[in-house]
Order: C-alpha cells, then sequence, then structure tokens
C-alpha cells in the first residue's frame, strides 16, 4: 500500500510482526525501559567527588539516618536510560504537531545555544547591578519589542506562563480597581474559553459569569452588553478565539466594558496569528499576556517551563508587580520595592522572570525582525485555511472561513461511523502524528482543533492532509477497528487512566 | 527566512486552493480600523551570526558568577551540573514536546515525571510529590492555598525566617483570596517562637528550614503545636541539597514540603526558569495543585503512566479547580531526575557532606574576622555573618574588585534596620579553598 506520495505506508494494523514477540519484550530498536528504581547497585554513582574534609558537623544534632531510597546508576547506564526514554516521546523534530491552542512551531537551535552562554545562565539573581546590567538590558529590549508589537506601553515580565500571565493581569485590573475604591465582583468569561481563564478569575475571588456564543463561533454581544455593570471587573477575552475566528466586534467589546467602568483582559495564546499584523493595544485591550513558549517560540520541554509576560495598558501600568527594569540615563536598575509614583500589586515569583526563556524569545524575535514576524502570522493562517480547504469535503466545520491560525471541525463527519473524535485521534499516532486538540473548545461538539503553525513545509502539510483525508474515508467506509483500537503502533496502547484516577500509584515503591 | 519553508509558489498554489486572492483576504475579519497599514518600527530579520553577535555582546556586559568566587545563595545555589544532564534535556523529543496529553506517545515525559516524583517524595521524607510547580515560590503559595481547602480556614501564620520574595507571592496571592496572614518580624537569629499566634483559627504555619537567614531547626514541637489546632505545617526548603545531609521536613512532622529544585540540575540563570517541588500527605493527595503523573497498564496489559487526577485541574474544573496551573516545568523538572539520578544515594548524600564541610571552613575563617559575628548555632551551605557595618556598600566595593561576596540583608529587607549589617554567604561544592581565602582577605580589607 502507498501513499499520497508514492512511499510504502505503515503496515496495517494485525499484519505479520504484530503479534510477534520476543524474549526482552524490547521490539527492535523500539526499547522497554524499567525505572530507574529498578536499575543500579547500591553505592554505584555516576558522579566522582573529591575528599570531603574532616570537620566537626554543624547540623544542631539534625542530620539525616537512614537511607533516601535513590538508586545507584552509572554515568553510560544513566545516559542510555533517559535515551531510550526520549525515544518514547513524539515531538515537533519528528514530525507535525498539529495540537491548537499550543502553537507548536520549529524551536530554532541558535536561541538554546545563546540562552547557555555563561553571561546568562550563569548569573545569579541576587548579583549587584553593576554586573548584570547585560542581563537588565535584555529585559528591557525584550519588553521594548513586545511592547511595539502590542503597541502597549508597559510589559509586566515576571510571570512564568500564560495562566500566571492571567493571574499577573487580573491582579493588575483589580489593584487599579481598588485604587479608585471600586470594589467589583465579577469577571465575564465565553464559555468557548480556556479552562484557565475562569480558574484565574475564581483564583482572584471572582465570580465567573459566562458569555454564550453566537452560531458563527463568536462572542454573543448583545448578551455581553446585557450581563454588564457596575460590578463587572473584567472581560476575559481570547482572540483570536478558541474556535481559531477574530472576533469582529471586539472593539464594541472593549467599548463597552470601558463604558461600564471595567477592564479588557485578553488571553494572548492565539498571538501567533496576528503578531506583526493587528496589535492588540489598538483593539482597546488593557491587559494580555503573551506566552513566549507559543508566539516565540522557546520550547515547551514537555510541559514548560513557559514564560507569560503581560503587556499592559496606561491604566493599568502603575499598578504592574515588582520587580521591573527602569533605565536611568545608560544604567538599568531592578526595582524591587515600592518607589516613586508607581503602585505594584505585589510579586509573583521567587526571582525576576524566566530569564532563560527571555534569552530564546528576543532571540527569536532578532532573528525573525519585524517583517519576519508579520510573515509568520500570514504563514500560520494561510496553512490554517490551507487545511480548512483541503479537508474541507471529507470534514465538518462547525464555522465559516476564513479561520485564523487554527482550524476546527467538529464530528459530524463521523456521524453513524461508530468511531468517536477520540478514535480519530488515536488513529493519527498510527499515521505517525500527534494528535490535534480534541474536545476543545467545549462549544463544539467532539471538536479537533489543528493548529499547523507556520513551521510546516507545503510537502509537510500535504501529506498530514492526505492522513487525515485517508482516515476520514476509512471512518466512513466502515473500518471501524482501525479507530477504536487504535493506536496499535505506538510504544503504548490505550491506558487505563480510570484505573489510574480511582486507586492512584503517584511513586514507585519497593517490593515487599 | 530561515524557519519558514513556505515559498512564493507555495503560498500562490495554497491561496488557490483556498480560493482567496491575497492573505491580506483571510484577515477580513479584523476590524477595518485595527489592521496595521504600515510595518511595525522593528529592525529587519537578521542572520545567525549576527543575532550572536547582539546576544553576546549583551552577555559580555555581565559577571558571570563562574568566572569570579561567588558566595551568593538566598535562595539560588550555584552546583556544578554534570555535562550529561544538558546533553540528555536538549534530545528533540524531550525539548520539543509538550504537556502529555496522548501518553501513548508521551512515555518518556510521563515515566521521567514518575521518577522525579519519587524522588521528590523520598527526599523530603513525604509520601506523594506532583510532577513541579514554577518555583519554589509559587509552590509555596499554592500550599497555602491547599492548606485554606484542606482545614476550611484562611489564617497563615508566616514565619520570619521565610525568604522574603516567598512571603511576598504568599501575600500577594492570599490576599486575592481574602486570606488572614500574620507574617511574623523577621528574625535574624532563629529564635522567634510562633507558638503564640497558632489559634483555632490557623489553616497552617509556613516555615523555612534551613530558614533565609541558614539556621537549621528541629520542627518537631512545632508540628505537635500546629497539629493540636488542626493547622497544617507547611515546611519550605530552598537549598534541596541540605536534604541530603539533615532529617527531612518529613520526618519532623510536615504536612506539605514545598521547595526550590534549581540547586539540582537547573541553571541559576538569573531567577529562573526554576523547578518548584511540592510534596505531601498521601490523604491530602485529591487537594494537590499541579499535574500529577499516575502509573497504569494499557490495552494489552503493559505498564504505563498517565497524567491524572485530571478531574482537580483547570481544563476540567474550570472556576472550581485546585489551580489555574497548565503549563508547569516540566524540562527542569526533567533535569532535576537527570542530575539526582546521576548522583544516587552516594552521590547526593556526599555533594550534600561536602558542601556543609565547606561552609563549616568558611564560617570559621570569615567569623575569626574582628567585628564578624557569625549568627548561626546550626546550619547547611549559608550562614549569615553579622558585620560592623551596612554590608550593602561591603557587596558592591568587593563585586568591584572581582569577588561575589553574598547577599546583603538590605537586599532582601530593603529599610530594615536590623538587616542593614547582615551579610548571607552559601559555600557549595563550586568554591575552591583559594575563593574562601579571597573572601576572606577581601573582607577584611573593607571592615
Amino acid at each position: 500500500m502507498l501513499n499520497r506520495q508514492g512511499r510504502p505506508s505503515a503496515p496495517e494494523a494485525g499484519s505479520a510482526g504484530a503479534g510477534f514477540t520476543t524474549w526482552t519484550g524490547h521490539r527492535g530498536l523500539a526499547h522497554e525501559e524499567p525505572l530507574s528504581f529498578e536499575q543500579g547497585a547500591k553505592g554505584r554513582t555516576a558522579v566522582d567527588l573529591p575528599e570531603i574534609p574532616k570537620v566537626a558537623d554543624r547540623l544542631g544534632g539534625l542530620a539525616r539516618e537512614g537511607e533516601i531510597g535513590l538508586p545507584g546508576l552509572s554515568e553510560p547506564q544513566v545516559v542510555r536510560h533517559f535515551v531510550r526514554l526520549s525515544r518514547q516521546n513524539y515531538a515537533i523534530d519528528l514530525g507535525v504537531y498539529p495540537l491548537g491552542s499550543c502553537t507548536m512551531k520549529h524551536n530554532p537551535r541558535l536561541n538554546e545555544k545563546l540562552a547557555r552562554l555563561p553571561g546568562f545562565a550563569d548569573l545569579h539573581p541576587m548579583q549587584p547591578m553593576a554586573t548584570i546590567q547585560g542581563a537588565l538590558e535584555l529585559m528591557a529590549q525584550l519588553g521594548g519589542w513586545l511592547s511595539k508589537l502590542t503597541n502597549m506601553p508597559a510589559i509586566a515580565m515576571s510571570p512564568a506562563a500564560g495562566a500566571h500571565g492571567e493571574l499577573c493581569g487580573l491582579l493588575t485590573i483589580r489593584a487599579a480597581l481598588e485604587a479608585r475604591g471600586d470594589k467589583r465582583k465579577r469577571v465575564l468569561v465565553p464559555e468557548s474559553a480556556h479552562g484557565t481563564n475562569p480558574a484565574t478569575a475564581a483564583f482572584c475571588g471572582y465570580t465567573v459569569d459566562p458569555i454564550p456564543a453566537t452560531a458563527d463561533g463568536r462572542v454573543d454581544l448583545e448578551a455581553f452588553r446585557k450581563k454588564l455593570g457596575s460590578d463587572v471587573a473584567a472581560v476575559m477575552l481570547t482572540n483570536p478565539n478558541t474556535c481559531g475566528l477574530f472576533e469582529r466586534e471586539i472593539i464594541e467589546v472593549a467599548d463597552a466594558i470601558h463604558a461600564a467602568g471595567g477592564f479588557f483582559y485578553c488571553d494572548g495564546a492565539n498571538f501567533n496569528a496576528i503578531v506583526g499584523r493587528v496589535r492588540p493595544g489598538d483593539l482597546g485591550i488593557d491587559a494580555m499576556h503573551i506566552n513566549l513558549h507559543k508566539t516565540f517560540s522557546t520550547p515547551h520541554g514537555g510541559g514548560g517551563p513557559g514564560s507569560g509576560p503581560v503587556a499592559l495598558s496606561a491604566a493599568l501600568a502603575p499598578y504592574a508587580p515588582l520587580p521591573y527594569v527602569v533605565q536611568e540615563g545608560d544604567k538599568f536598575r531592578l526595582v524591587e520595592e515600592t518607589e516613586g509614583e508607581a503602585k505594584p500589586f505585589g510579586r509573583l515569583k521567587g526571582f525576576h522572570g524566566q530569564m532563560g526563556m527571555f534569552v530564546r524569545a528576543l532571540t527569536y524575535m532578532m532573528s525573525h525582525g519585524g517583517d519576519g514576524l508579520k510573515q509568520v502570522a500570514e504563514d500560520a493562517v494561510l496553512s490554517a485555511n490551507y487545511i480548512m480547504a483541503a479537508l474541507g469535503d471529507v470534514m465538518t466545520a462547525p464555522f465559516e472561513g476564513p479561520c485564523m491560525h487554527e482550524a476546527l471541525f467538529d464530528d459530524r463527519f463521523l456521524k453513524g461511523t461508530g468511531v468517536t473524535t477520540l478514535d480519530f485521534a488515536k488513529a493519527m499516532i498510527d499515521e505517525g502524528y500527534h494528535p490535534m486538540t480534541m474536545y476543545f473548545p467545549l462549544v463544539v461538539h467532539g471538536a479537533l482543533l489543528i493548529e499547523p503553525t507556520e513551521t510546516e513545509s507545503k510537502e509537510a502539510l500535504d501529506e498530514f492532509i492526505g492522513a487525515l483525508r485517508h482516515l476520514a474515508e476509512r471512518a466512513k467506509a466502515g473500518d471501524t477497528a482501525r479507530f477504536t483500537g487504535a493506536p496499535y503502533l505506538a510504544p503504548r496502547r490505550r491506558l487505563d487512566e480510570t484505573a489510574a484516577a480511582r486507586q492512584p500509584v503517584l511513586r514507585w515503591t519497593p517490593a515487599q | 527566512m530561515r524557519y519558514l519553508p513556505l515559498t512564493p509558489d507555495d503560498r500562490k498554489a495554497m491561496l488557490e486552493k483556498i480560493g482567496s486572492a491575497s492573505v491580506d483576504d483571510l484577515f477580513r475579519d479584523v476590524p477595518t480600523r485595527a489592521r496595521l497599514n504600515q510595518p511595525i518600527d522593528l529592525p529587519p530579520h537578521q542572520g545567525e551570526l549576527e543575532v550572536e553577535r547582539a546576544l553576546a555582546a549583551l552577555a559580555a556586559k555581565n559577571v558571570s558568577a563562574g568566572s569570579v568566587p561567588s558566595f551568593l545563595g538566598a535562595g539560588a545555589y550555584r552546583h556544578h551540573v554534570p555535562a550529561s544532564v544538558d546533553h540528555l534535556i536538549q534530545r528533540s523529543e524531550f525539548l520539543t514536546s509538550y504537556t502529555p496529553y496522548q501518553p501513548e506517545i508521551a512515555q518518556g515525559t510521563l515515566q521521567y515525571l514518575f521518577e522525579f516524583q519519587t524522588q521528590v517524595a523520598a527526599i523530603t521524607g513525604m509520601e506523594v510529590a506532583n510532577a513541579s510547580m514554577y518555583d519554589g515560590a509559587t509552590s509555596t503559595a499554592e500550599a497555602v492555598l491547599m492548606a485554606f481547602r484542606v482545614t476550611r480556614r484562611k489564617k497563615a501564620v508566616i514565619s520570619g525566617g521565610l525568604h522574603p520574595h516567598y512571603r511576598d507571592v504568599i501575600a500577594t496571592t492570599g490576599e486575592a483570596m481574602g486570606a488572614d496572614l500574620v507574617i511574623a518580624p523577621v528574625d535574624p537569629e532563629g529564635i522567634a517562637d510562633l507558638l503564640q499566634q497558632i489559634d483555632d483559627k490557623t489553616a497552617c504555619v509556613v516555615v523555612q528550614n534551613p530558614s533565609v537567614f541558614g539556621h537549621v531547626a528541629d520542627l518537631t514541637p512545632l508540628a505537635t503545636a500546629v497539629h493540636a489546632k488542626g493547622a497544617l505545617l507547611i515546611v519550605v526548603v530552598t537549598e534541596i541539597f541540605s536534604l541530603g545531609a539533615l532529617k527531612p521536613p518529613g520526618a519532623m512532622g510536615a504536612d506539605i514540603v514545598t521547595a526550590e529544585g534549581q540547586s539540582v540540575g537547573v541553571p541559576l540563570s538569573f531567577g529562573g526558569p526554576y523547578v518548584g517541588l511540592f510534596a505531601t500527605r498521601e490523604k491530602y493527595m485529591r487537594q494537590m495543585p499541579g499535574r500529577l503523573c499516575g502509573q497504569t497498564v494499557d490495552q494489552d496489559g503493559r505498564r504505563g503512566f498517565v497524567l491524572t487526577m485530571s478531574a482537580r485541574e483547570q481544563h476540567i474544573r474550570r472556576e472550581k479547580a485546585t489551580s489555574n496551573i497548565c503549563t508547569n516545568s516540566g524540562l527542569c523538572a526533567l533535569s532535576f531526575c537527570i542530575h539526582m539520578t546521576l548522583m544516587g544515594e552516594a552521590g547526593f548524600t556526599g555533594v550534600a557532606k561536602l558542601n556543609h564541610a565547606k561552609a563549616v571552613q568558611a564560617a570559621e575563617k570569615l567569623s575569626a574576622l574582628p567585628g564578624v559575628n557569625l549568627l548561626n548555632k546550626a546550619f547547611f551551605n549559608e550562614f549569615t555573618l553579622e558585620l560592623p557595618k551596612p554590608a550593602g556598600p561591603i557587596v558592591d566595593n568587593l563585586a568591584a574588585k572581582g569577588v561575589l561576596a553574598g547577599v546583603p540583608g538590605s537586599r532582601l529587607y530593603p529599610g530594615e534596620a536590623r538587616a542593614a549589617n547582615l551579610l548571607l554567604v552559601a559555600v557549595t561544592e563550586t568554591n575552591t579553598d583559594a575563593d574562601v581565602a579571597r573572601l576572606v582577605a577581601a573582607l577584611a580589607g573593607e571592615i
């Protein structure tokens, strides 16, 4: 069987080889790997230490007694262990990773190289100001780029990730409201929002009030206006929204929330679609976090670390958290306590922010330049629309295009096939792909949210489209087992998540 | 544009398939007045060489801690990281994957998270741990919120030995939640008694061990008093290597242990990204914030791992979630896990003992200087010196002479008179005898 490019496709499930067993449990290059705790020998270690000076200890009689229970492995064993583990992971570097809302784009290695320069990586956060001028200048420069790209005057740099940025934004808004003696109770959040939005609002002590969506996948402006009142602190909107659509009436939303005395928070998770083409400040947004690990390509690292600087309007800027960088003549200074006119709402993080991510993001921005960043948005949007157009006849889209950087499908095309969105996604694994985001946004039934990003070649997109077309056709042809049993060819078949949650085993324990 | 594969011909063909005349047409939903008609005033794209040159010039304006004798601690510590750690975390399959939403093709990430959780639980002496938090400070703030959930009370007592940044992060998030925070005065001697502050309304007591000033204390009596009032004891560790030498919080009655894991495997990197550790008792497991990895089996009966108990999390529970956290600190947790695996029992305890011995030697030499007083009776690898004059200017002077002497009390407690003459000095395995001799000589010249 050949695929669209004329290359041999993966072996059919159940073909020769599928039931082949081995003595080791390994399957060729696919190695089974025990836990580190199940390996090793007492006294073995992969670090050599100098002789420990003989001194009377000053531990106050609190020296640790007994074994901790860590295994002893040599360096070759440790290296092999983690290399074997790595090979059980999917990654952007292996193929298209179309996880909607996550912006899994290529991570340039120059970024990694420069973040490791000792002048950045080997700086202690509490060094005297005279010894960290380059680091502070870098933070100021990155803030400057973000400020230009958003047309917003201030950037709070310390949030560690997107959700942490949301917390920063809402606490800034809260501080601004309280400064004018205005205690407000409600935050309006669309039903299609990321789960972090309502979670953050609740975390800040606000009542979350959902805004319904219209039939075309956007915020219902009339319903939103009806919910406004003098107790509404903010609206939290994602734009482009989680359906992959630009909120056409976003300026009306901004005007309405401002008229009601509230603030406009924008979830910037989808900034990649508009960077260099639309500036959030021009839309009337007061606060927006920017996921450096999405739009600006710092690696996702298996789930972080991220970085979520927050762009702030002039009205909110004085309330930004500590610490922040100021420029005085040709010198830079880190402000760590309240001073001058500023009224910082507090501190969000142990130190100053995700410096390692700042270096990577600035490297990425300087590599692209203003012109390249605009091209990023255009290619990301073009690629998503291309997927939408190329699959429109075999899959079903809930909303009219054009989409922005994400193509959203629902599960109507699977109706009557016995195949669910989950099954369809798992079958993609056998075709060599990480599935798209499933069942999100919640407002679309059986959602399949595809974000190709701008770093896929047309050839890669065409092969991906070919695979999806093939699967859609197989589902309709009644080849149900291919889906319901999938994945067949991954390091693991489907895992029993119910058992994992019911009787949690969260750590290894030695056999009794 | 080296990262953008689409050619003009590709774009033309794609637009044809879409049926649009131009890319501008795809942006037609953007309100007219928000469309940017001129290029943003930013420099144009540059090649690798030019970008590298610009960033290297910025890096050269800094004094890297490893280029001079450096004794800074106060929540971030310079340790040797074996070369294989950075090599392994740059494996594409680790570096360029995301949260393991599809466990069948993310067993690598999930298994190391399971190993990481096991390591953290073992080191802290606790029963369970999560898959990491942003950093030690945010982990501690989340612990306070968890104590509120467990006890259904809203009062937290914060020790005067807790790192002031941690204190401030708790205050920032706690105030948003309407918490009643009792913050004890700064405690450089490590003698303050929190028992008077604990009552029937107290949800938790937060204490750091070793304290920010380096004091090591037996927390068992405090734990007993806290538990007698139905409250939880949260123990904070900012130097995780201390647990290679010291009795763990779990053995002293801690209910939650939060820690900064940076010391193991993660570079200083000017304060981040770091890795927060979070461990607790099994009975509180379902109240834990953050991601959790659990063991299970696949359809064919093979052992595998999944993210579990996600019914606590924001993507399921939305406004009722235990925390708003989504992305955490996966790759730093991997660095921690690899470094810890390399060390093993012998290496981890060995490095800890080496740190302590070097610190004891340095403390003896420094406190022998006239007018210099060592405030600590017991400590691990960091201690506090009281100098005869303000430490801030001395630290600046010594930096100009090529010695990073430590963290002055005034940096941590601006405006606090009691802290002005204090100098926090951390000594790790990276400090040579010559480094210590230089610090002693340089400090002697300033006092």
